[in-house]
Protein backbone atom coordinates (compact mmCIF):
# COMPACT_ATOMS: atom_id res chain seq x y z
CA UNK A 1 0.00 0.00 0.00
CA UNK A 2 2.92 2.29 0.92
CA UNK A 3 4.74 2.21 -2.41
CA UNK A 4 0.97 3.17 -4.40
CA UNK A 5 0.02 6.31 -2.27
CA UNK A 6 3.64 8.82 -2.55
CA UNK A 7 3.80 8.98 -6.69
CA UNK A 8 -0.30 9.84 -6.64
CA UNK A 9 1.14 13.15 -4.27
CA UNK A 10 2.05 15.53 -7.08
CA UNK A 11 2.98 18.26 -4.43
CA UNK A 12 4.81 15.86 -3.04
CA UNK A 13 6.91 14.16 -6.18
CA UNK A 14 7.28 17.55 -7.11
CA UNK A 15 9.13 18.83 -4.29
CA UNK A 16 11.34 15.76 -4.19
CA UNK A 17 11.93 16.65 -8.02
CA UNK A 18 12.77 20.28 -6.74
CA UNK A 19 15.43 18.79 -3.62
CA UNK A 20 16.96 16.48 -6.49
CA UNK A 21 17.85 19.40 -8.51
CA UNK A 22 19.48 21.73 -5.59
CA UNK A 23 21.15 18.67 -4.14
CA UNK A 24 23.14 18.49 -7.98
CA UNK A 25 23.75 22.42 -7.60
CA UNK A 26 24.83 22.59 -4.74
CA UNK A 27 27.49 19.19 -5.43
CA UNK A 28 28.08 21.19 -8.98
CA UNK A 29 28.28 24.27 -7.63
CA UNK A 30 32.47 23.97 -7.41
CA UNK A 31 31.67 23.36 -11.10
CA UNK A 32 29.84 26.07 -11.77
CA UNK A 33 30.96 28.56 -9.97
CA UNK A 34 34.92 29.54 -11.45
CA UNK A 35 36.55 29.96 -7.67
CA UNK A 36 38.16 33.58 -8.34
CA UNK A 37 34.45 34.55 -9.34
CA UNK A 38 33.49 34.92 -6.02
CA UNK A 39 36.75 37.12 -4.61
CA UNK A 40 36.05 40.35 -3.68
CA UNK A 41 39.75 41.53 -4.26
CA UNK A 42 39.32 40.17 -8.07
CA UNK A 43 36.27 41.12 -8.95
CA UNK A 44 36.52 43.82 -11.89
CA UNK A 45 32.91 44.55 -12.48
CA UNK A 46 30.85 47.58 -11.08
CA UNK A 47 29.09 47.26 -7.85
CA UNK A 48 24.71 47.23 -8.24
CA UNK A 49 24.29 46.15 -11.91
CA UNK A 50 20.98 44.97 -12.62
CA UNK A 51 20.42 42.10 -14.78
CA UNK A 52 21.76 42.49 -18.11
CA UNK A 53 23.95 40.89 -20.44
CA UNK A 54 26.72 40.80 -18.16
CA UNK A 55 25.31 38.77 -15.08
CA UNK A 56 21.98 37.83 -15.67
CA UNK A 57 21.22 38.10 -12.00
CA UNK A 58 22.71 41.78 -11.68
CA UNK A 59 25.80 42.00 -9.24
CA UNK A 60 25.97 43.02 -5.47
CA UNK A 61 27.53 45.78 -3.62
CA UNK A 62 30.68 44.26 -4.60
CA UNK A 63 30.49 43.65 -8.37
CA UNK A 64 30.18 39.90 -7.50
CA UNK A 65 27.36 38.09 -9.60
CA UNK A 66 24.07 37.55 -7.68
CA UNK A 67 23.40 34.19 -9.81
CA UNK A 68 26.66 33.07 -9.07
CA UNK A 69 26.83 33.94 -5.63
CA UNK A 70 23.04 32.14 -5.01
CA UNK A 71 24.45 28.91 -6.21
CA UNK A 72 27.50 29.13 -3.98
CA UNK A 73 25.05 29.71 -1.34
CA UNK A 74 22.55 26.09 -1.62
CA UNK A 75 25.89 23.81 -0.46
CA UNK A 76 26.19 25.40 3.15
CA UNK A 77 22.24 26.13 3.28
CA UNK A 78 21.34 22.56 2.11
CA UNK A 79 24.51 21.40 4.86
CA UNK A 80 23.31 23.65 7.77
CA UNK A 81 19.76 21.88 6.97
CA UNK A 82 20.39 18.44 7.09
CA UNK A 83 23.29 18.00 9.69
CA UNK A 84 21.08 20.47 12.27
CA UNK A 85 17.95 18.19 11.32
CA UNK A 86 20.02 15.11 11.93
CA UNK A 87 21.36 16.46 15.39
CA UNK A 88 17.65 17.36 16.34
CA UNK A 89 16.05 14.38 15.24
CA UNK A 90 18.44 12.62 16.40
CA UNK A 91 17.88 13.93 20.34
CA UNK A 92 14.82 13.74 20.12
CA UNK A 93 14.69 10.36 19.23
CA UNK A 94 16.75 9.22 21.96
CA UNK A 95 15.03 11.10 24.43
CA UNK A 96 11.77 9.80 23.28
CA UNK A 97 12.44 6.38 23.55
CA UNK A 98 14.29 6.37 26.52
CA UNK A 99 11.53 7.90 28.32
CA UNK A 100 9.02 5.53 26.70
CA UNK A 101 10.41 3.23 27.63
CA UNK A 102 12.60 3.05 31.43
CA UNK A 103 9.37 4.61 33.20
CA UNK A 104 9.33 5.74 36.37
CA UNK A 105 11.04 9.22 38.30
CA UNK A 106 13.84 9.06 35.62
CA UNK A 107 10.84 9.48 32.62
CA UNK A 108 9.02 11.98 34.51
CA UNK A 109 12.20 14.25 34.52
CA UNK A 110 12.68 13.62 30.87
CA UNK A 111 9.43 14.26 29.93
CA UNK A 112 9.35 17.68 32.39
CA UNK A 113 12.79 18.48 30.77
CA UNK A 114 10.96 18.11 27.12
CA UNK A 115 7.66 20.35 27.75
CA UNK A 116 9.91 22.64 29.43
CA UNK A 117 12.11 22.97 26.44
CA UNK A 118 8.93 22.76 23.85
CA UNK A 119 7.35 25.71 25.08
CA UNK A 120 10.73 28.06 24.90
CA UNK A 121 10.74 30.15 22.01
CA UNK A 122 13.98 27.98 20.18
CA UNK A 123 14.61 31.27 18.06
CA UNK A 124 15.65 32.70 21.54
CA UNK A 125 17.73 30.30 22.46
CA UNK A 126 19.60 29.69 19.02
CA UNK A 127 20.45 33.13 19.41
CA UNK A 128 21.60 33.26 22.70
CA UNK A 129 23.77 30.13 22.10
CA UNK A 130 25.14 31.21 18.65
CA UNK A 131 26.18 34.13 20.33
CA UNK A 132 27.69 33.05 23.08
CA UNK A 133 29.33 30.14 21.18
CA UNK A 134 32.43 31.09 18.78
CA UNK A 135 30.78 31.74 15.34
CA UNK A 136 31.06 29.12 12.37
CA UNK A 137 28.99 26.37 10.96
CA UNK A 138 29.36 23.90 13.76
CA UNK A 139 27.85 26.51 16.19
CA UNK A 140 24.58 27.25 14.21
CA UNK A 141 23.88 23.70 13.24
CA UNK A 142 24.48 23.30 17.24
CA UNK A 143 22.38 26.13 18.35
CA UNK A 144 19.06 25.06 16.05
CA UNK A 145 19.74 21.01 16.82
CA UNK A 146 20.04 21.91 20.14
CA UNK A 147 17.02 23.87 20.39
CA UNK A 148 14.43 22.10 18.06
CA UNK A 149 14.64 18.62 19.29
CA UNK A 150 11.42 18.41 22.09
CA UNK A 151 8.63 17.53 19.51
CA UNK A 152 10.19 14.78 17.68
CA UNK A 153 11.12 13.47 21.48
CA UNK A 154 7.02 13.87 22.12
CA UNK A 155 6.09 11.98 19.44
CA UNK A 156 8.93 9.41 19.46
CA UNK A 157 7.61 9.08 22.54
CA UNK A 158 4.26 8.60 22.58
CA UNK A 159 4.91 5.94 19.41
CA UNK A 160 7.29 4.03 22.26
CA UNK A 161 4.45 3.89 25.04
CA UNK A 162 1.76 2.75 22.32
CA UNK A 163 4.01 -0.09 21.28
CA UNK A 164 5.09 -1.02 24.30
CA UNK A 165 1.78 -1.35 25.26
CA UNK A 166 1.38 -4.10 22.78
CA UNK A 167 0.69 -7.80 23.51
CA UNK A 168 3.58 -9.01 21.35
CA UNK A 169 6.30 -6.80 23.68
CA UNK A 170 4.91 -8.72 26.53
CA UNK A 171 5.48 -11.90 24.69
CA UNK A 172 9.21 -10.68 23.67
CA UNK A 173 9.96 -9.64 27.60
CA UNK A 174 7.79 -13.23 28.60
CA UNK A 175 9.89 -15.18 26.31
CA UNK A 176 13.54 -13.40 28.01
CA UNK A 177 13.92 -10.63 25.78
CA UNK A 178 15.95 -7.92 27.48
CA UNK A 179 15.82 -3.93 27.00
CA UNK A 180 18.13 -3.79 24.23
CA UNK A 181 15.99 -6.39 22.60
CA UNK A 182 12.28 -4.87 22.86
CA UNK A 183 14.04 -1.06 21.67
CA UNK A 184 15.97 -2.89 19.11
CA UNK A 185 13.60 -5.20 17.87
CA UNK A 186 10.07 -4.03 18.48
CA UNK A 187 10.28 -0.30 19.22
CA UNK A 188 12.41 1.20 16.60
CA UNK A 189 11.31 -0.35 13.58
CA UNK A 190 7.80 1.44 14.69
CA UNK A 191 9.31 4.66 15.33
CA UNK A 192 11.65 4.98 12.13
CA UNK A 193 8.57 6.07 9.82
CA UNK A 194 7.69 8.69 12.21
CA UNK A 195 11.04 9.96 12.71
CA UNK A 196 11.88 10.50 9.03
CA UNK A 197 8.71 12.09 8.23
CA UNK A 198 9.27 14.42 11.45
CA UNK A 199 12.97 14.73 9.65
CA UNK A 200 12.25 16.00 6.53
CA UNK A 201 10.16 18.76 7.95
CA UNK A 202 12.90 19.81 10.49
CA UNK A 203 15.15 20.46 7.56
CA UNK A 204 12.48 22.99 6.66
CA UNK A 205 12.60 24.38 9.58
CA UNK A 206 16.26 24.42 10.46
CA UNK A 207 17.18 25.87 6.67
CA UNK A 208 14.63 28.91 7.70
CA UNK A 209 16.45 29.12 11.48
CA UNK A 210 19.72 28.89 9.64
CA UNK A 211 18.95 31.60 7.23
CA UNK A 212 17.42 33.61 10.12
CA UNK A 213 20.72 33.54 12.74
CA UNK A 214 22.98 34.19 9.27
CA UNK A 215 20.31 37.54 9.03
CA UNK A 216 20.90 38.66 12.35
CA UNK A 217 24.70 38.42 12.03
CA UNK A 218 25.14 35.57 13.78
CA UNK A 219 26.10 33.03 10.63
CA UNK A 220 30.01 32.11 9.63
CA UNK A 221 31.73 34.76 8.42
CA UNK A 222 33.74 33.06 5.74
CA UNK A 223 30.86 30.98 4.25
CA UNK A 224 28.43 32.06 1.61
CA UNK A 225 24.73 30.99 2.38
CA UNK A 226 21.56 32.19 1.40
CA UNK A 227 20.77 33.97 4.72
CA UNK A 228 24.52 35.27 4.52
CA UNK A 229 23.09 37.10 1.32
CA UNK A 230 20.43 38.47 2.64
CA UNK A 231 22.38 39.68 5.73
CA UNK A 232 24.43 41.64 3.08
CA UNK A 233 21.87 42.74 1.58
CA UNK A 234 20.63 44.97 4.28
CA UNK A 235 23.65 45.53 5.49
CA UNK A 236 24.71 47.34 2.09
CA UNK A 237 21.06 49.22 1.68
CA UNK A 238 19.47 46.97 -0.91
CA UNK A 239 16.57 47.91 -0.05
CA UNK A 240 16.93 51.60 -0.05
CA UNK A 241 18.87 50.94 -3.48
CA UNK A 242 15.77 49.48 -4.66
CA UNK A 243 18.45 46.54 -6.23
CA UNK A 244 15.32 43.58 -5.93
CA UNK A 245 18.20 41.33 -7.90
CA UNK A 246 20.14 41.32 -4.68
CA UNK A 247 16.74 40.70 -2.62
CA UNK A 248 14.93 38.39 -4.36
CA UNK A 249 16.89 35.33 -5.71
CA UNK A 250 18.49 34.50 -2.53
CA UNK A 251 15.04 34.12 -0.11
CA UNK A 252 13.06 32.64 -3.71
CA UNK A 253 16.09 29.74 -2.97
CA UNK A 254 15.26 29.48 0.47
CA UNK A 255 11.53 29.50 0.08
CA UNK A 256 11.66 26.70 -2.60
CA UNK A 257 13.43 24.47 -1.36
CA UNK A 258 12.10 24.90 2.11
CA UNK A 259 8.55 24.31 0.38
CA UNK A 260 10.17 21.43 -1.07
CA UNK A 261 10.75 19.94 2.02
CA UNK A 262 8.32 20.33 3.67
CA UNK A 263 5.74 18.94 0.48
CA UNK A 264 7.91 16.03 0.49
CA UNK A 265 7.48 15.36 4.46
CA UNK A 266 3.60 15.90 4.18
CA UNK A 267 3.75 13.50 1.43
CA UNK A 268 6.02 10.88 3.88
CA UNK A 269 3.68 11.50 6.59
CA UNK A 270 0.07 10.86 4.39
CA UNK A 271 2.09 7.53 3.60
CA UNK A 272 3.01 6.41 6.90
CA UNK A 273 -0.11 7.83 9.27
CA UNK A 274 -2.83 7.39 6.39
CA UNK A 275 -5.70 9.60 7.34
CA UNK A 276 -9.45 9.17 5.96
CA UNK B 1 -5.62 20.04 43.74
CA UNK B 2 -5.37 19.95 39.79
CA UNK B 3 -5.20 23.65 39.83
CA UNK B 4 -2.14 23.58 42.13
CA UNK B 5 -0.05 21.26 40.43
CA UNK B 6 -0.66 23.21 37.55
CA UNK B 7 0.83 26.49 39.13
CA UNK B 8 3.55 24.41 40.76
CA UNK B 9 4.55 23.05 37.14
CA UNK B 10 4.20 26.98 36.28
CA UNK B 11 6.45 27.74 39.04
CA UNK B 12 9.29 24.70 38.32
CA UNK B 13 9.61 25.85 35.04
CA UNK B 14 10.24 29.58 36.07
CA UNK B 15 13.23 28.09 37.93
CA UNK B 16 14.53 26.05 35.36
CA UNK B 17 14.39 29.50 32.76
CA UNK B 18 16.25 31.34 35.66
CA UNK B 19 19.20 28.19 36.00
CA UNK B 20 18.82 28.37 32.43
CA UNK B 21 19.85 32.12 31.61
CA UNK B 22 22.49 31.79 34.06
CA UNK B 23 24.29 28.92 32.83
CA UNK B 24 23.95 29.67 29.40
CA UNK B 25 26.05 32.73 30.12
CA UNK B 26 28.40 31.47 32.52
CA UNK B 27 29.60 27.76 31.69
CA UNK B 28 29.86 28.84 28.05
CA UNK B 29 33.76 29.08 26.54
CA UNK B 30 35.45 32.44 26.79
CA UNK B 31 35.95 35.24 29.16
CA UNK B 32 32.35 37.22 28.94
CA UNK B 33 34.41 40.68 29.81
CA UNK B 34 36.97 40.18 27.01
CA UNK B 35 34.28 39.59 24.17
CA UNK B 36 32.39 42.41 25.59
CA UNK B 37 35.08 44.68 25.46
CA UNK B 38 36.36 43.63 22.03
CA UNK B 39 37.48 46.41 19.93
CA UNK B 40 36.93 48.71 22.49
CA UNK B 41 40.60 50.23 24.38
CA UNK B 42 40.71 48.57 27.59
CA UNK B 43 43.61 47.86 30.00
CA UNK B 44 43.71 44.74 31.94
CA UNK B 45 42.55 46.77 35.06
CA UNK B 46 39.87 48.01 33.51
CA UNK B 47 38.96 44.48 32.72
CA UNK B 48 39.25 43.37 36.25
CA UNK B 49 37.17 46.15 37.08
CA UNK B 50 34.73 45.16 35.25
CA UNK B 51 35.04 41.73 36.32
CA UNK B 52 34.42 43.07 40.06
CA UNK B 53 31.73 45.25 38.91
CA UNK B 54 29.75 42.11 37.20
CA UNK B 55 30.64 40.23 39.93
CA UNK B 56 32.27 37.76 37.82
CA UNK B 57 35.73 37.03 39.43
CA UNK B 58 33.57 35.10 42.43
CA UNK B 59 32.81 31.47 42.93
CA UNK B 60 30.17 30.75 40.66
CA UNK B 61 27.91 29.41 43.34
CA UNK B 62 28.18 33.09 44.87
CA UNK B 63 27.44 34.56 41.45
CA UNK B 64 24.67 32.19 41.39
CA UNK B 65 23.01 32.82 44.62
CA UNK B 66 23.06 37.33 44.18
CA UNK B 67 22.10 36.42 40.96
CA UNK B 68 19.25 34.68 41.85
CA UNK B 69 17.83 36.50 44.90
CA UNK B 70 18.65 39.33 42.06
CA UNK B 71 15.68 37.90 39.96
CA UNK B 72 13.54 37.49 42.76
CA UNK B 73 13.46 40.84 43.39
CA UNK B 74 13.11 42.26 40.14
CA UNK B 75 17.02 43.09 39.75
CA UNK B 76 17.96 41.59 36.26
CA UNK B 77 21.83 43.03 36.69
CA UNK B 78 23.48 45.93 34.83
CA UNK B 79 23.54 46.22 30.88
CA UNK B 80 27.60 47.09 29.86
CA UNK B 81 26.40 49.26 26.74
CA UNK B 82 23.44 51.10 27.91
CA UNK B 83 25.15 51.26 31.62
CA UNK B 84 21.35 50.88 33.19
CA UNK B 85 19.63 48.17 34.58
CA UNK B 86 18.54 45.65 32.41
CA UNK B 87 14.82 45.51 33.91
CA UNK B 88 15.25 49.74 33.05
CA UNK B 89 16.43 48.99 29.96
CA UNK B 90 14.00 45.79 29.64
CA UNK B 91 10.70 48.14 30.85
CA UNK B 92 11.14 50.70 28.67
CA UNK B 93 10.92 48.69 25.46
CA UNK B 94 8.10 46.24 26.58
CA UNK B 95 5.18 49.21 25.11
CA UNK B 96 6.34 48.97 20.95
CA UNK B 97 6.70 45.14 21.48
CA UNK B 98 3.39 44.40 23.40
CA UNK B 99 1.75 46.87 20.72
CA UNK B 100 3.16 44.91 17.77
CA UNK B 101 2.57 41.35 18.99
CA UNK B 102 -0.81 41.90 20.48
CA UNK B 103 -2.08 43.66 16.85
CA UNK B 104 -0.65 40.97 15.18
CA UNK B 105 -1.79 38.25 17.34
CA UNK B 106 -5.28 39.41 17.01
CA UNK B 107 -5.55 39.53 13.82
CA UNK B 108 -3.96 36.92 12.75
CA UNK B 109 -6.04 34.84 15.09
CA UNK B 110 -9.24 36.40 13.49
CA UNK B 111 -8.06 35.93 10.11
CA UNK B 112 -5.62 32.54 10.33
CA UNK B 113 -9.40 30.93 11.76
CA UNK B 114 -11.90 32.35 9.37
CA UNK B 115 -9.76 31.55 6.61
CA UNK B 116 -8.88 28.01 8.21
CA UNK B 117 -12.53 27.32 8.50
CA UNK B 118 -13.99 28.32 5.39
CA UNK B 119 -11.24 26.01 4.07
CA UNK B 120 -12.05 22.88 5.71
CA UNK B 121 -15.39 23.06 5.39
CA UNK B 122 -15.17 22.98 1.53
CA UNK B 123 -12.61 20.76 1.63
CA UNK B 124 -10.93 20.06 -1.89
CA UNK B 125 -12.63 23.18 -3.32
CA UNK B 126 -10.45 25.65 -5.05
CA UNK B 127 -10.66 27.90 -1.96
CA UNK B 128 -9.43 25.05 0.08
CA UNK B 129 -6.34 25.06 -2.18
CA UNK B 130 -5.51 27.98 -2.65
CA UNK B 131 -5.64 28.56 1.16
CA UNK B 132 -3.70 25.90 1.80
CA UNK B 133 -0.93 26.50 -0.61
CA UNK B 134 -1.27 29.91 0.07
CA UNK B 135 -0.11 29.11 3.65
CA UNK B 136 2.16 25.89 3.25
CA UNK B 137 4.13 28.77 1.10
CA UNK B 138 3.63 31.84 3.42
CA UNK B 139 5.35 29.69 6.55
CA UNK B 140 8.28 28.49 4.61
CA UNK B 141 9.00 32.28 3.95
CA UNK B 142 11.52 34.09 6.28
CA UNK B 143 10.27 36.31 8.07
CA UNK B 144 12.53 39.05 7.96
CA UNK B 145 12.77 38.25 3.89
CA UNK B 146 9.04 38.88 3.72
CA UNK B 147 9.73 42.45 5.76
CA UNK B 148 12.34 43.52 3.50
CA UNK B 149 9.95 42.66 0.22
CA UNK B 150 7.06 44.54 2.23
CA UNK B 151 9.64 47.65 2.18
CA UNK B 152 10.93 47.44 -1.21
CA UNK B 153 7.49 47.17 -3.10
CA UNK B 154 5.79 49.80 -0.80
CA UNK B 155 8.14 52.26 -1.28
CA UNK B 156 7.58 55.78 0.46
CA UNK B 157 3.77 54.56 1.27
CA UNK B 158 4.49 53.63 4.83
CA UNK B 159 7.42 54.92 6.67
CA UNK B 160 9.42 51.69 7.71
CA UNK B 161 11.80 52.44 10.20
CA UNK B 162 11.22 53.12 13.57
CA UNK B 163 7.61 53.93 15.53
CA UNK B 164 7.08 57.50 15.15
CA UNK B 165 8.67 60.92 13.27
CA UNK B 166 9.83 63.45 14.76
CA UNK B 167 8.02 66.43 13.19
CA UNK B 168 4.47 65.08 14.10
CA UNK B 169 2.44 67.16 16.10
CA UNK B 170 2.56 66.92 19.67
CA UNK B 171 -1.46 66.12 20.31
CA UNK B 172 -3.05 62.62 21.20
CA UNK B 173 -4.61 62.45 17.92
CA UNK B 174 -2.13 63.31 15.41
CA UNK B 175 0.47 60.80 17.51
CA UNK B 176 -1.85 57.72 17.59
CA UNK B 177 -2.42 58.13 14.19
CA UNK B 178 1.36 58.58 13.02
CA UNK B 179 2.21 55.46 15.33
CA UNK B 180 -0.36 53.26 13.27
CA UNK B 181 1.06 54.60 9.97
CA UNK B 182 4.36 53.13 11.28
CA UNK B 183 2.81 49.88 12.60
CA UNK B 184 1.44 48.64 9.11
CA UNK B 185 4.04 47.27 7.84
CA UNK B 186 5.76 45.57 10.46
CA UNK B 187 2.32 44.39 11.64
CA UNK B 188 1.43 43.03 8.23
CA UNK B 189 4.69 40.95 8.25
CA UNK B 190 4.27 39.61 11.52
CA UNK B 191 0.18 38.45 10.31
CA UNK B 192 1.24 37.16 7.63
CA UNK B 193 3.82 34.47 8.83
CA UNK B 194 2.08 33.76 12.03
CA UNK B 195 -1.54 33.35 10.47
CA UNK B 196 -0.45 30.87 8.10
CA UNK B 197 0.40 28.33 10.89
CA UNK B 198 -3.11 29.43 12.77
CA UNK B 199 -5.09 28.58 8.89
CA UNK B 200 -3.18 24.87 8.59
CA UNK B 201 -4.25 24.48 12.77
CA UNK B 202 -7.79 25.46 12.29
CA UNK B 203 -8.19 23.51 8.77
CA UNK B 204 -6.95 20.06 10.27
CA UNK B 205 -8.76 20.76 13.60
CA UNK B 206 -12.19 21.27 11.28
CA UNK B 207 -11.74 18.29 9.66
CA UNK B 208 -11.51 16.17 12.58
CA UNK B 209 -14.58 17.33 13.31
CA UNK B 210 -16.62 16.97 9.77
CA UNK B 211 -16.91 13.50 10.35
CA UNK B 212 -18.33 13.15 13.32
CA UNK B 213 -21.87 11.51 14.13
CA UNK B 214 -23.14 15.02 15.95
CA UNK B 215 -23.06 16.04 12.38
CA UNK B 216 -24.80 13.63 10.88
CA UNK B 217 -27.66 14.23 13.83
CA UNK B 218 -27.19 17.86 13.01
CA UNK B 219 -28.12 17.52 9.03
CA UNK B 220 -30.89 14.95 10.04
CA UNK B 221 -32.19 17.16 11.69
CA UNK B 222 -32.90 19.66 8.75
CA UNK B 223 -30.17 22.51 9.06
CA UNK B 224 -28.98 24.24 6.81
CA UNK B 225 -25.49 23.27 6.03
CA UNK B 226 -24.16 27.03 7.15
CA UNK B 227 -26.03 26.32 10.87
CA UNK B 228 -24.38 23.47 11.08
CA UNK B 229 -20.79 24.42 10.17
CA UNK B 230 -21.33 27.45 12.61
CA UNK B 231 -23.70 26.53 15.48
CA UNK B 232 -22.33 22.42 15.55
CA UNK B 233 -18.42 21.63 13.78
CA UNK B 234 -16.91 25.37 14.67
CA UNK B 235 -17.65 25.45 18.40
CA UNK B 236 -16.13 22.50 18.81
CA UNK B 237 -13.13 22.59 17.13
CA UNK B 238 -12.52 25.99 17.29
CA UNK B 239 -11.03 24.69 21.04
CA UNK B 240 -7.58 22.85 20.42
CA UNK B 241 -6.86 25.33 17.82
CA UNK B 242 -7.52 28.30 20.63
CA UNK B 243 -5.07 26.21 22.78
CA UNK B 244 -2.36 25.67 19.98
CA UNK B 245 -2.43 30.05 19.93
CA UNK B 246 -1.45 30.68 22.92
CA UNK B 247 0.96 27.35 22.75
CA UNK B 248 2.61 28.60 20.03
CA UNK B 249 3.05 31.82 21.34
CA UNK B 250 7.34 31.11 21.27
CA UNK B 251 6.89 31.37 17.42
CA UNK B 252 5.15 35.08 17.66
CA UNK B 253 8.61 36.20 20.09
CA UNK B 254 10.66 34.39 17.66
CA UNK B 255 9.13 36.46 14.24
CA UNK B 256 8.72 39.90 16.86
CA UNK B 257 12.71 39.47 16.71
CA UNK B 258 13.23 39.60 13.03
CA UNK B 259 10.53 42.34 12.12
CA UNK B 260 11.41 44.79 14.43
CA UNK B 261 15.38 44.30 13.41
CA UNK B 262 14.33 44.54 10.13
CA UNK B 263 11.83 48.12 10.97
CA UNK B 264 14.00 48.85 13.36
CA UNK B 265 11.11 49.05 15.58
CA UNK B 266 11.90 50.22 19.06
CA UNK B 267 10.77 47.10 21.42
CA UNK B 268 11.88 44.31 22.94
CA UNK B 269 13.10 42.31 19.44
CA UNK B 270 15.35 45.45 18.46
CA UNK B 271 16.69 45.22 22.13
CA UNK B 272 17.57 41.38 21.74
CA UNK B 273 19.16 42.27 17.95
CA UNK B 274 21.56 45.04 20.00
CA UNK B 275 22.34 42.51 22.75
CA UNK B 276 23.66 40.11 20.23
CA UNK B 277 25.79 42.82 18.28
CA UNK B 278 27.32 44.05 21.23
CA UNK B 279 27.54 41.24 22.84
CA UNK B 280 26.06 42.75 25.98
CA UNK B 281 25.53 38.97 27.85
CA UNK B 282 23.57 40.36 30.95
CA UNK B 283 21.05 42.53 28.61
CA UNK B 284 21.03 39.18 26.69
CA UNK B 285 20.55 36.98 29.55
CA UNK B 286 17.81 39.52 31.23
CA UNK B 287 16.26 39.29 27.52
CA UNK B 288 16.01 35.60 27.76
CA UNK B 289 14.74 35.11 31.27
CA UNK B 290 11.69 37.39 30.52
CA UNK B 291 10.75 36.36 27.46
CA UNK B 292 10.96 32.35 28.36
CA UNK B 293 9.31 33.64 31.41
CA UNK B 294 6.34 35.20 29.30
CA UNK B 295 6.15 32.33 27.19
CA UNK B 296 5.64 29.87 30.43
CA UNK B 297 2.72 32.53 31.63
CA UNK B 298 1.22 31.86 28.08
CA UNK B 299 1.00 28.62 28.47
CA UNK B 300 -0.37 28.17 31.86
CA UNK B 301 -2.98 30.34 30.57
CA UNK B 302 -3.64 28.31 28.01
CA UNK B 303 -3.69 25.55 30.38
CA UNK B 304 -6.25 27.19 32.39
CA UNK B 305 -8.73 28.73 29.49
CA UNK B 306 -8.68 25.20 27.85
CA UNK B 307 -10.47 24.09 30.58
CA UNK B 308 -12.63 26.73 31.32
CA UNK B 309 -13.71 26.73 27.59
CA UNK B 310 -14.33 22.90 27.66
CA UNK B 311 -15.82 21.07 30.25
CA UNK B 312 -14.76 17.82 28.40
CA UNK B 313 -11.37 18.55 29.57
CA UNK B 314 -9.96 17.77 32.33
CA UNK B 315 -7.31 20.05 33.46
CA UNK B 316 -4.43 17.17 34.31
Amino acid sequence: MSRGVFPADRAGVAGAVVLAVAALVALAAPLLVPADALDVTRVSDAAWQPPGAGHWLGTDHTGRSVALLVVRGTGTSLFVGLTAAVLSVGIGTLVGILSGHVGGLFSGALLRVTDFFLVLPSLVLAIALSTVLPRGLGTIVVAIGLTSWPSTARMVRAQTLTVEARPFVDRARALGGGHVHVVVRHVLPAVVPLVLVNATLAVASSIVAESTLAFLGLGDPTRISWGALLHQAQLHGAVPRGAWWFLLPPGLAIVVVVLAFTLVGRALEAVVTPRG
Amino acid sequence: MRLAGRFGGAALSLVMVAVLGFFLFRVVPGDPVVSMTRGRPTTAAAQDALRAQFGLDRPLHEQFWSYFTGLLRGDLGTSFTFRRPVAEVIGDRIGPTLLLVGTSTLVAVLLGLWLGVRAGWRRGSVFDRVTTGASLALWSVPTFWLGMLLMMATGEVFPSRGMRDTDTAPDFVSQSLDVAHHLVLPSVTLVAVVCAEYVLVMRSSLLQETAAPYLVTARAKGLRDDLVRRRHAVPNAVLPAITLVFLRFGLVVGGAITTETVFSWPGLGLLFYDALTGPDYFLLQGLLVVTAAAVVVMNLLADLLHGVLDPRVEVV
